[in-house]
């Protein structure tokens, strides 16, 4: 029943937004706006054939790659930046003036570097999401419980054991804070290069294609997908989130029942 | 009592010795004096209380003799050798058992992490983490995560993983002064059969004077900050302590008013200096 009230609650302001926007272009024949019926037609019969290997495929590498290097290298600068204030002076300002600029901004420079293939458009993946990553690990770094940390030396758990068992769990909730706040980025940011390099395919480009050949039904339906890459995102997210952190919310729960 | 004293003093060497312990805390508002100059000494095997009314630096001076913190001037010495980080040979069960446990691993991680950093095998990880779990009667809820256990069971895992430890020394840092009072008898007692069975040398810290003489063999009064040893008393109770027998008896009554007596003075300034 609490299952059914969820899913209920959920769907129900969708549902009504599209009864509205189906009721508001009944009539339209304007080409360029779209309507619910020919948008699933479309999503089915264009995206959901040899597109979705050509063109989604590739795409969903790029951010896969992109991401997984800007958590790796966000959480690895994090930790040393996060216990060390040495490092941390030396790196801060140089860090914030890269931050400073926009990503999308470097594109041209990073294809004159590397190249028209991939390697632009992952290194600008990898250069968006880091920095939310990154500062979420130093401050979680940081902010490790003081008795904890005591406790950790005087059982002479150092180095490794100590990264393993002590700070990298201490950290992980706001390190997976970090990551949530850098998954819309990746999207963003895996279309823009795509749409700024078309020659190497994928959901940017494959959109940008069918805009400029006027195939607007097909373009709306590039977009769902991307809303549905999103959604999707979010809900494997959560779900990874809450086997990780069982501790954390179990913990937090048995906190609050005390009070 | 004084040549008792002195004919073990000369058969044992001192494990742990705190020589002119100074400590200041330099702060924005000028330095402040924690601890002025704490000397006593402990003997293998020995179970002493450390008692002292609240803000009379205990803490500080559990953290000088853990390692954790530097004094200002003195040593700290334990088996001879000077302690200028925490040493191999003690463990440290602190106050706050909701914040010393890992909050991500079970009751058996949090008692084998120590032993699984020095490098002890797994086979013998196991069987020393089934034993102190078993001692602390807590064999029943290995797999249980701290914070699904209540405060004093959580300190129980923390007294677990210190005796899993195989410590010389056992450093507490008030350990029972967040459980209730049913609770506390029986970590009371526990940690008396614990010392006990294993031959362990306890200093424990408290604020309550029962407790300190109910425990120990020892209480070592502190003076108000800046701190001083007020008095090192020998505790002549039977080995043998009962939460009721023990407590009624009335050299049980004469101590406590004794210990009482002092620490009152210790909070009006009486200084032994001065006196």
């Amino acid at each position: 029943m609490r299952i059914l009230k969820t899913i209920a609650a959920v769907l129900t302001l969708p549902i009504l937004l599209i009864v509205l926007w189906w009721i508001a272009t009944i009539d339209s024949t304007n080409p360029f706006v779209p309507r619910p019926g020919r948008l699933v037609e479309d999503f089915v019969t264009v995206w959901l054939g040899p597109l979705l290997v050509e063109q989604v495929l590739p795409s969903l590498a790029r951010l896969g790659i992109g991401l997984g290097s800007a958590i790796v290298a966000g959480i690895a600068l994090g930790v040393l930046i996060g216990s060390n204030r040495i490092v941390s002076k030396i790196l801060g300002p140089v860090l914030e003036f890269i931050r400073a600029v926009p990503p999308p901004v470097l594109l041209p420079v990073l294809m004159m570097l590397m190249g028209i293939g991939d390697g632009p458009k992952v290194f600008l993946i990898a250069l968006g999401c880091v920095w939310p990553i990154l500062l979420n690990t130093v401050d979680g770094v940081r902010s490790v419980d003081g008795v904890l940390s005591d406790t950790t030396r005087t059982y002479a758990i150092h180095g490794w054991d100590r990264l393993r068992f002590f700070v990298l769990p201490a950290a992980l909730p706001r390190i997976m804070t970090g990551i949530r706040l850098a998954l819309p980025i990746s999207i963003i940011l895996m279309v823009v290069s795509e749409m700024y390099a078309i020659s190497g395919g994928g959901l940017g480009s494959q959109i940008i294609y069918f805009q400029r050949t006027f195939q607007n039904g097909p373009m709306w339906a590039g977009i769902l997908v991307l809303g549905l890459l999103g959604v999707v995102m979010a809900l494997l997210f959560r779900w990874i989130e809450r086997w990780m952190l069982a501790w954390y919310y179990g913990q937090r729960e048995a906190e609050y029942s005390d009070r | 009592m004084t040549d008792d004293l002195r004919a073990s003093a000369t058969t044992h060497e001192p494990l742990l010795s705190v020589q002119h312990l100074q400590k200041i805390y330099p702060t924005p508002g000028g330095p402040i004096e924690a601890v002025r100059d704490l000397t006593f000494e402990l003997r293998s095997g020995e179970f002493a209380c450390l008692v002292g009314p609240s803000g009379s630096g205990k803490t500080t001076l559990l953290k000088c003799i853990s390692g954790l913190m530097a004094p200002t001037s003195g040593t700290v010495t334990l088996d001879g050798k000077l302690v200028d980080g925490p040493p191999r040979k003690m463990a440290l069960v602190f106050q706050e058992y909701g914040r010393s446990l890992y909050p991500w691993l079970r009751v058996d991680g949090n008692v084998e992490l120590p032993l699984r950093a020095a490098g002890i095998p797994k086979a013998e990880r196991q069987e020393r983490v089934a034993e102190a779990l078993d001692a602390v009667g807590l064999a029943h809820v290995p797999h249980s995560y701290p914070w699904q256990l209540s405060g004093g069971m959580q300190q129980r895992v923390a007294i677990a993983r210190a005796v899993a430890y195989r410590p010389e020394v056992l450093l507490m840092d008030e350990p029972f002064a967040a459980v209730d009072a049913q609770t506390r008898a029986d970590l009371e007692d526990l940690v008396r059969s614990v010392w006990k069975r294993l031959g362990l040398t306890v200093l424990f810290v408290t604020h309550d004077i029962d407790e300190s003489v109910y425990l120990a063999e020892r209480v070592i009064m502190l003076s108000s900050s800046p701190t001083i040893v007020q008095e090192d008393l020998r505790i002549d109770l039977p080995e043998e302590r009962d939460q009721l027998e023990t407590r009624s008896l009335p050299r049980f009554v004469e101590l406590r008013h004794h210990v009482y007596e002092q620490i009152q003075k210790a909070k009006r300034g009486f200084n032994a200096d001065a006196a």
